[in-house]
């Protein structure tokens, strides 16, 4: 395999690795308020055929990025009603999401199914950025949502570490008897903690039906919503960890496909099964490793809070 | 939490394997009665369909068949069909028997899966007609259909052999199985026919329907070099990756030149309608009789897309001869010499290859670069 065949593994992996970054990004605001949201798979679908939909009326892209994001947002609200104020259990409640979601995607976009999109978004090359050797190909002549999620990561990271605000979030999700002593509203921050993931995994799913391959299908995310949430316990809950996994996952699918057209002796079944396969080594390694979970997991994540209640 | 963290790998994991194999199920059916044999005055004929009618490509090729069907016939003949229905037996059984007992008098059902569930309920309900596409098994009240879509494909593999400047080609396939493999190899040889230095790569998804993941393939084999793409998948992602690298690209199943204007040289597509007109008078006549039927270029079943801009008159010309030679039986798409890819002769000149060696093809013919499993 040549070097410049070998560069654009990198340059692909990123453009497909974007998808599970945004939804790996809102799941890790969702999971540090201490809410679990298994529905990320649906939320993604349902942003891919508004996003579709929105641009195939309106023909503005970032129209129907916007309207992707309300509607996982909406969806957020749903999961965050049940999970928080009825306090349903969060696994049942976000697989229940997903079945309900994938349904409802279906039924909105059967009018535009292998329909051509009026726009689409299409790698910019930034000036000055994109003519550094290597990494200029790689991270800087992607698509307008790709440098939007560049700084999606960061503002994430700074919001959660650096201010009051994310401080208040992560110790809703450590302890909420304890923010709820300090006067910080658990019921508050766990819902906008959710509403922000869901929109996140709209974001995710028009990247996905906008950029990545412009079309609606009905379930086409293919699983990548799952792999998102194997990516949040990866990167260990932090942002900036998800995007080395983000990217990892994006490459093993672009490396696959570029050994099968260079002829490498490589079943296509076992390269198709890849990302699937890294995911079950992701979730087993950091199943075992007990002490880097209790560094990192949001301890009162997956339990409702009532409070004086124990 | 050490529970629930458990409980999340676990629905993670068993979600990942849900996500590998659903399908939904939704009928968009007509309710009504009546069935037996002889001459009718009104049939009622019904579709069972494997993806959405309005897939773009395989799904819609039927519909448009059945569409064709109403027209033709009015007022005496009622349709009906169910989508989305997954090849699994007991889910495809339901779709077809349902049919079955509201008693419409004849029933296609449109994927290779289908086959066996058809067949069971042929069995039980011997006066009703059976009509499976793509599948091998018969019956009294149930025929098999197909097209030897190898011709179309032969055709299309010129117009790529015609547009290729640096005679690399390249395809996004989905199963490693005899009939993917069969119709990239009439793909490869009508472009040497064209080119005779011509090769291509071959990347398999394992999905009939995956765009991001065609999309990636598709990139995949630009990056390697190929100029002009075609696949056996039925979205039009690869030939949106094409037309954004200013490559050229061949689709599948129907005419989707809208999703790449510039990229678009032509498609081999699927015509049923004379099929199923026919088949529903014979119902209508009495006349129907089971039969294991295999349409040709020259029924119509097979046929090209329109061209594209960038497809010359003389290549359209060059295209047009050599159907010409299909139909008046003059040219077999596998007349030998065909040479596998370690050059071994598996067709001797003036000989063609065997309906059998068709029908069980693994192996690629010489030019394609890229590997089978187990093989």
């Amino acid at each position: 395999m040549s070097a410049d065949l070998f560069l654009t593994v990198f340059v692909a992996g990123v453009a497909a690795g974007t998808v599970f970054l945004f939804a790996a990004v809102g799941e890790i605001i969702t999971e540090r308020a201490g809410v679990l949201n298994l529905g990320l798979e649906g939320m993604m679908l349902v942003g891919a055929v508004t996003g579709f939909l929105v641009n195939h009326q309106f023909r503005q892209l970032w129209l129907g990025v916007l309207a992707a994001v309300v509607a996982g947002g909406a969806l957020g609200l749903l999961h965050a009603l049940l999970v928080v104020s009825f306090r349903t259990n969060q696994v049942v409640t976000g697989l229940t999401l997903v079945i309900f979601a994938g349904g409802l995607s279906g039924y909105a976009g059967e009018s535009v199914v292998g329909v051509a999109p009026p726009a689409t978004f299409e790698p910019v090359a930034i000036p000055l950025l994109s003519a550094i050797p290597v990494l200029g190909r790689v991270f800087f002549r992607q698509n307008p949502l790709v440098y939007l999620s560049y700084g999606l990561v960061v503002a994430t990271w700074f919001w959660l570490f650096k201010t009051r605000p994310g401080l208040n979030l992560r110790s809703v999700g450590e302890s909420p008897e304890t923010a709820d002593a300090v006067g910080i509203s658990v019921t508050r921050t766990r819902y906008a903690a959710v509403v922000a993931g869901g929109g996140f995994a709209g974001l995710a799913g028009a990247y996905l039906s906008l950029a990545q391959s412009p079309s609606w299908v009905p379930n086409m995310t293919a699983g990548r919503g799952w792999i998102a949430i194997a990516l949040v316990i990866f990167a260990t809950w932090s942002p900036v960890r998800a995007v080395f996994g983000a990217y990892v996952f994006g490459c093993v699918e672009a490396l696959g496909f570029r050994l099968q057209a260079v002829g490498v002796d490589i079943p296509s079944f076992f390269v198709s099964m890849l990302p699937y396969l890294f995911t079950i080594v992701v979730l087993v390694v950091i199943s075992r490793d007990t002490a880097r979970r209790r560094l990192a997991a949001p301890a009162s994540l997956g339990n409702a809070y009532v409070r004086e209640e124990r | 939490m050490k529970s629930s963290l458990k409980l999340i790998s676990l629905g993670v994991a068993l979600m990942l394997a849900a996500a590998c194999g659903t399908g939904s199920e939704s009928a968009g059916e007509d309710s009504g009665s009546t069935g037996g044999g002889g001459s009718k005055d009104v049939v009622k004929a019904a579709w069972v369909y494997v993806g959405p009618r309005n897939d773009g490509g395989w799904t819609t090729a039927h519909d448009n068949g059945r569409l064709a069907v109403e027209k033709t016939l009015g007022d005496k003949v009622e349709t009906a069909y169910v989508e989305n229905v997954p090849e699994e037996p007991a889910a495809a059984t339901r779709a077809i028997e349902g049919f079955a007992r509201k008693g419409y008098d004849i029933i296609f059902t449109t994927s290779f899966g289908f086959m066996d569930p058809t067949l069971e309920v042929a069995k039980k309900y011997p006066d009703v007609v059976f009509e499976h596409c793509s599948g091998f098994k018969t019956a009294d009240n149930m025929s098999a259909y197909f097209g030897a879509m190898e011709e179309a494909k032969f055709l299309a593999g010129m117009a790529a052999g015609a547009a290729t400047k640096n005679g690399q080609l390249g395809v996004v396939n989905a199963f490693p199985i005899p009939e993917v493999i069969r119709l990239g190899n009439a793909f490869m040889l009508g472009a040497q026919a064209v080119n005779p230095d011509a090769t291509m790569k071959v990347v398999f998804t394992n999905s009939w329907y995956d765009p991001p993941k065609e999309k990636s393939a598709a990139e995949s084999l630009l990056d390697a070099n190929s100029d002009v793409l075609t696949q056996d998948v039925d979205s039009p992602a690869t030939g949106q990756v094409a037309g954004a690298a200013g490559a050229k690209w061949v689709g599948y199943n129907s005419d989707a030149s809208e999703f790449a204007p510039d990229a678009w040289l032509t498609a081999p597509v699927w015509d049923w309608s004379d099929y199923y007109i026919e088949r529903v008078e014979a119902v209508l006549d009495g006349s129907w009789e089971s039969h294991n039927y295999y349409g040709t270029l020259a029924d119509g079943i097979v046929g090209l897309a329109p061209y594209g801009k960038s497809v010359s008159q003389e290549t359209q010309d060059m295209i047009d001869a050599k159907r010409q030679e299909i139909v008046n039986d003059e040219f077999d798409v596998f007349q030998g010499p065909v040479y596998d890819q370690s050059g071994r002769v598996m067709a001797k000149k003036g000989e063609a290859l065997s309906l059998d060696q068709l029908l069980s093809m693994d192996w690629f013919v010489k030019g394609i670069e890229g590997k089978l499993p187990a093989s």
